[in-house]
């Protein structure tokens, strides 16, 4: 069993040396990373698009208004990565009540946002601190 | 009822392939988060069982997958197939054949294994605390002779297991780490193709350990550590492997490792490849 740690622990702090050393930046924000107001106004224009254009989840935001969602969506995403932005939309849990949303429609949705990030050229490390930040949200939106 | 298992074992294998495939092809999973099949065929890497349940089965779907894989040894060879059943996430059931030939004495041994899995707690991605599955093989040796002739009890066994996981998104400089520990409870001699149980029996509760670095969505590398216990004396080994797994898609994944299994059955120093291709539907 100590040797199983032992190993475990050694690789772990390899990892980190080997990849920790390499992103030894200043304080940005994630917001900043992704590139600001800029960058997530792409981002949420790219994501509105993949929706429109899907079959399996459309249905979901059929009868939302483009506008209405592309404001709340922007300022959530600016104020959940730390941007100068606070979030004053509906909850999760009352903006999905009622929708019945599946967890293979919910991975779907992410995969668009991740397709909508690849269009925006966000780099692979910093699409998964934005879905780490986003992924404890899922508990309010499925299954309501 | 060896005959029986290595029936139902096949028959399961042919009915997932053939007549599953255009039936589920689930995909309710995000891309690579079910892992790949371990050699008794439980979802999990090469050779540890993970919590997940193989397949991309959310909790609405069914998923078949179907595997073979192969390691070549200095002194030996181990092929093994089989094929998993995915239920809504919640159930896996499974079936393998491995095939282990000897070199020395220029035969091979077989073994059936049937497998089943329940996932007790939590989400790999989602859930603020590990994953957690139970699961159970039950191993029979269809080729007994050397089993017996080294001082193993038994020809067939059963193997309990509690696994942990987790994939922690963007945890290693915007990298996803994933790791998994697992708890075994066996009497098995290399996994159970040398017997079960024998004249030097200690104690039955093994540990297993698998991390990976997700270094895209596609592209995993990861290392494998299995202990194992030595009842019949011979200075059996822990395992561990090192691996790169690639999932190009919902349908399909290549894993090439390079193993370090240590001495079997007095053959000292047992290293060399393993390949495995894994079919999703």
């Amino acid at each position: 069993m100590f040797q199983l740690m032992h190993k475990f622990l050694v690789t772990i702090c390899v990892l980190a040396l080997l990849f920790g050393c390499a992103t030894h930046t200043n304080q940005e924000t994630l917001y900043e990373k992704l590139g600001g107001e800029a960058g997530v106004n792409g981002i949420v224009t790219a994501f509105i698009k993949q929706i429109g254009e899907d079959k399996q989840v459309f249905h979901y935001f059929k009868d939302a208004s483009i506008s209405r969602f592309r404001n709340q969506l922007t300022q959530h995403l600016c104020a959940i990565t730390d941007g100068p932005c606070a979030y004053t939309g509906d909850s999760m849990i009352d903006i999905h009540t009622g929708m019945h949303i599946t967890e293979k429609d919910f991975n779907h949705v992410v995969n668009l946002l991740i397709n909508a990030m690849n269009e925006q050229k966000i780099s692979h490390r910093i699409q998964n601190k934005l879905i780490n930040r986003l992924a404890p949200l899922r508990a309010n939106i499925i299954y309501i | 009822m060896g005959v029986i298992i290595k029936i139902i074992s096949r028959l399961a294998t042919l009915v997932f392939i053939f007549v599953a495939t255009p039936l589920f092809a689930a995909d309710g999973k995000l891309l690579a988060t079910p892992g790949v099949s371990q050699i008794e065929g439980s979802g999990g890497g090469g050779l540890v069982p993970w919590a997940q349940l193989a397949g991309y089965a959310s909790q609405d779907e069914i998923a078949a997958n179907a595997f073979c894989s192969q390691a070549q040894l200095s002194d030996f060879r181990l092929r093994s197939c089989g094929a998993q059943l995915n239920l809504y996430d919640r159930i896996e059931l499974s079936a393998a054949q491995q095939n282990f030939r000897v070199n020395a004495l220029d035969t091979s041994i077989d073994q059936n294994i049937i497998g089943i899995k329940a996932r007790l707690y939590g989400d790999l991605v989602y859930s603020k605390w590990p994953m957690v599955s139970l699961g159970m093989q039950y191993k029979h040796l269809n080729d007994t002779a050397i089993a017996q002739s080294l001082g193993a009890k038994d020809t067939t066994g059963v193997d309990w297991y509690v696994a942990a996981s987790k994939l922690h998104l963007g945890a290693v400089a915007g990298y996803n780490l994933f790791w998994n520990v697992t708890a075994r409870h066996t009497q098995a001699n290399e996994i159970g193709l040398l017997g079960f149980g024998g004249p030097n029996q200690q104690t039955r509760l093994q540990w297993e350990a698998s991390t990976a670095l997700f270094l895209s969505r596609e592209l995993a590398v990861g290392i494998e550590y299995r202990q194992k216990p030595d009842n019949l004396g011979i200075k059996e080994d822990n395992w561990s492997d090192i691996f790169v797994a690639w999932m190009p898609n919902k349908s399909l994944s290549i894993t090439a490792a390079w193993l370090d299994l240590g001495s079997i059955a007095g053959n000292e120093n047992q290293k060399g490849p393993y390949f495995a291709l894994m079919g999703y539907f």
